[in-house]
């Protein structure tokens, strides 16, 4: 890593030359596009890039003269600080959005907007999912993994201003590839739409974090690697690999935004659904259990259960679930053998998936009681109990028999929401709860009756998202399947959304509750940070400042 | 797997468990061993897993060999669904046989091959015909009802038949094909002409509140412009087409406004040819089913 002079403030500071000399390709290469883009869409995205890198220029010059490297001797907080805000500001973007699409499943006449094309369904639906995985999941994970890193490693982060530039970087693609959703720019593969020019910008952030995670575990202080970080750097190498196969494609033509998968037909099927359920594995299980199994031990003060479980239940989960994806697959053209393989591994996976759960929950004996003082010890384990409701029902569904009644239909939407909201959304919103006051050095949260709130209104809205999901997506699935007599079918499609319409109104109120809640919980970290506290409040329950 | 050197001395207090003396941030981890109902889960599901890769196609040949582990039930999805779809046909062959080879005008005096007819109609109808024109065939504007009896290609069971089969403007060689001049955005006729024509074509139905004059200008254009496929009473022509504009039925919609964006732009509908895309059983239950809708003829 970068070697600095740092009393002088001369030297050869590698790491601002490194990130200098990337943003001044990435410059003159988006100076060329938004110039002379085939597409006026590939203009657009050149464009949103050199607003980008001229952004990053300027920040990179007000690092340089603040001197903050040179507090050498400080945890490197700022930019947990920004990914903390980051995180926050994208939630409320992400669920935003889930809200109206919800609203327009279930009113289509209301929500439609003809005269807005980039307002259809059809762009806003990977809005939606690239918003809360990437962009609220994705930060959560960043900071909170910035966070984690140095405080149990007992060193600064490595890199210089290398972080900056792997969370700038992050949201930079973040702002390219939704922004190109709405254009219509899409490389059509779920998960995975952006296209290869922000692929290769996501690919050298990607590479960027590895380092700057590994630079830090390298140079720490502590004797042994926290198991936070082993589940942090399995999210991180993962994420890489998955990143660069899936998204393998030729650019049409270097000024254009087009590019061609690597992979045909059911190859290109099977390689997408490797790297979509791993993305399930490694991006929103292996990186989130980072997060719990720092922030539910730090929280409850409390020993985490069982170290001998931690590792068994790692490497059970990291070699065993990169085998499940064809279970997203089933009764399609893959072949069979390879249908079986996902769906037995699928089942094998349980039990390491649940080792997590017990590892969480079971770090709270002896401190059962802060599940009724504390309503953010009560929204990190409500998040593991959803988190192993939904580690059972995934195995469940790759079944066979089970995946013949539930693919396609909306119990698949259910199982990802009770994962995405449950588990998800509020690990991180517990990781924040505790993160704010420590970060903003601040005594305690401003109002935890407001933080109990959250919680009741969210679990209220995951609960009514989920099983109005399981009665519209087993009741669409029962239907769909349904012979009259003669051996024709029963029901049209047509009447199979007619009978989920209820469904979809109490989905879309679901949403609304959660959203709400998220806007709670933001009002209670701004007045947080700001040093407020609720004066009608009890000090009895202080958070671990 | 290096196993931390375990510090003795450290034990928590609250369970009474040894820690394994490593410290992170304040964060301890105590040696608790795994569960045993875990394991015994976890060894389960790897066993079960074993025995249904021993019974069910499940690994693939190695590089060079190729093929697969068939399993020793013979279990194939392939060979399942071509049984269970040759099943299918096999119930459904005597009644399915005996349709098609039916005059489609005796099947309703057989009450089995008319229910029979009428769920296949029915099935293929929600599947393929209902966007357009409605669930229960009542049409929506610019898509006739089926509903009623007015026809505009005529409301036989083989007027039907064929019709589902050709198309209507479709992308067929004997497709039933006419068209309707754009007679506004072609310019053939002014505003106030196809203003007057249309007060003309309202009064067939009684609908039109103009004055003598326009009614007899409209009558001058109609002569010219219409008569030769709408006819003198405006009553239509079924051979091609050309609907009656007498009746209370309208396609494009009734108002003034709307029959003169009709006969502005010149309405030009499209069915497709369903021939080819359905089997033949399929187009004589479907006949069948549109038929009984309300107004077969």
């Amino acid at each position: 890593m970068a070697k600095h002079s740092l009393t002088s403030g001369a030297g050869l500071r590698t790491d601002v030359i490194g990130t200098g000399l990337i943003m001044a390709l990435g410059l003159l290469w988006s100076i060329f596009v938004t110039a002379k883009g085939i597409e006026p869409e590939f203009r657009i995205q050149g464009a949103t890039f050199l607003g980008g890198f001229m952004v990053g220029f300027f920040i990179l010059f007000a690092y340089v003269f603040s001197g903050q490297d040179e507090r050498k001797d400080e945890y490197m907080d700022g930019v947990v600080r920004a990914g903390v805000i980051a995180t926050m500001f994208w939630a409320i973007a992400g669920l935003l959005v889930g809200v109206i699409i919800a609203a327009q499943l279930a009113f289509p006449n209301i929500f439609y907007f003809s005269d807005f094309g980039w307002l259809n369904f059809g762009r806003l639906r990977p809005l939606h999912t690239s918003a809360v995985i990437f962009a609220f999941g994705g930060n959560a994970l960043m900071a909170t993994s910035f966070y984690i890193v140095q405080r149990t490693c007992r060193t600064r982060l490595a890199g210089g201003v290398w972080p900056w530039f792997v969370f700038l970087g992050y949201n930079l693609f973040i702002l390219v590839a939704g922004t190109g959703y709405l254009l219509g720019v899409t490389g059509g593969q779920e998960y995975a739409e952006p296209e290869w020019y922000a692929d290769l910008w996501l690919t050298i952030v990607w590479v960027a974090y590895l380092l700057v995670y590994l630079g830090t575990i390298w140079k720490r202080k502590e004797p042994h690697i926290y198991v936070a970080n082993w589940f942090y750097l399995a999210f991180i190498i993962t994420v890489a690999m998955l990143h660069l196969v899936n998204n393998a494609a030729l650019p049409g033509h270097w000024l254009s935004s087009n590019a061609f998968p690597v992979f045909g037909g059911v190859q290109n099927a099977m390689t997408q659904w490797w790297y979509g359920h791993n993305a399930v594995g490694f991006f929103l299980t292996a990186g989130f259990l980072g997060m719990m199994y720092y922030f539910i031990p730090k929280r409850v003060e409390r020993p985490v259960y069982s170290y001998r479980l931690s590792i068994v239940h790692f490497w059970a989960l990291i070699f065993i679930y990169i085998w499940a994806g064809p279970h997203h697959l089933h009764y399609t053209a893959l072949p069979q053998w390879a249908q079986t393989l996902g769906a037995t591994f699928s089942v094998i996976l349980w039990m390491p998936s649940w080792g997590g759960m017990i590892n969480g929950l079971m770090t709270l004996s002896g401190a059962w009681d802060k599940l009724r003082t504390d309503p953010v010890v009560r929204m990190l384990v409500a998040s593991v109990a959803f988190y192993g409701m939904s580690t059972f029902e995934g195995p469940l569904m790759s079944v066979r028999a089970v995946n013949s009644l539930s693919h396609y239909t909306d119990w698949t939407i259910g199982h990802v929401h009770s994962g995405a909201l449950g588990w998800v959304a509020l690990i991180s919103f517990g990781a924040i709860y505790c993160l704010v006051p420590w970060l903003w050095k601040r005594p305690r949260l401003y109002s935890m009756k407001l933080a109990e709130w959250h919680f009741w209104i969210s679990t209220l809205g995951i609960l009514l998202y989920i099983t109005s999901m399981w009665v519209s997506g087993i009741m669409q699935g029962l239907m769909w399947r349904a012979y009259n007599e003669f051996g024709f079918l029963e029901y049209s499609f047509v009447e199979t959304v007619e009978a989920m319409q209820p469904y979809y109104a109490i989905r879309t109120l679901g949403g609304v509750l959660f959203l709400a809640g998220a806007l709670i919980m933001v009002y209670n970290l701004v007045k947080t940070a700001r040093g407020d506290v609720r004066r009608s409040e009890p000090l009895a329950a202080p958070a671990n400042a | 797997m290096t196993t931390p050197k375990t510090n003795k001395q450290d034990v928590d207090k609250v369970t009474g468990v040894e820690t394994t003396g490593h410290e992170w941030d304040g964060i301890k981890e105590l040696n608790n061993p795994l569960p045993r109902w875990w394991l015994n889960v976890f060894y389960a599901c790897i066993v079960g897993s074993v025995i249904y890769w021993v019974l069910m196609p499940a690994w693939p040949g190695l590089p060079g060999i190729g093929g697969y582990t068939k399993g020793t039930l013979g279990f194939s999805d392939r060979a399942n669904v071509s049984k269970d779809i040759a099943q299918l046909q096999a119930e459904r062959a005597p009644l399915a046989a005996k349709l098609s080879g039916a005059d489609l005008n005796t099947v309703e005096q057989d009450p089995e091959l008319m229910q029979y007819a009428f769920a296949a109609g029915e099935a293929a109808f929600k599947d393929n015909c209902a966007t357009c024109h409605g669930a229960g065939g009542q049409g929506v504007k610019g898509y006739p009802s089926l509903a009623d009896d007015v026809w505009l290609w005529g409301g036989t069971l083989t007027d039907i038949r064929h019709t589902l089969e050709v198309g209507i403007r479709a992308d067929h060689d004997e497709t039933r094909y006419s068209q309707m001049p754009a007679f506004g955005r072609d310019g053939i006729l002014s505003a106030q002409e196809i203003s007057d024509v249309t007060d003309y074509v309202l009064n067939f139905s009684g609908n039109s509140d103009a004055g003598a004059e326009a009614l007899s200008r409209g009558q001058e254009i109609y002569a010219v412009n219409c008569v030769s496929c709408h006819g003198d009473a405006g009553l239509g022509d079924r051979t091609q087409g050309a609907p009656n504009l007498a009746d209370a039925e309208w396609v494009y919609g009734g108002s003034k406004a709307e029959v003169m964006t009709s006969i502005s732009r010149g309405p030009f509908g499209v069915m497709p040819a369903w021939a080819g895309r359905l089997d033949s059983s399929t187009l004589d239950a479907l006949a069948v089913y549109v038929h009984s809708r309300g107004g077969g003829e």
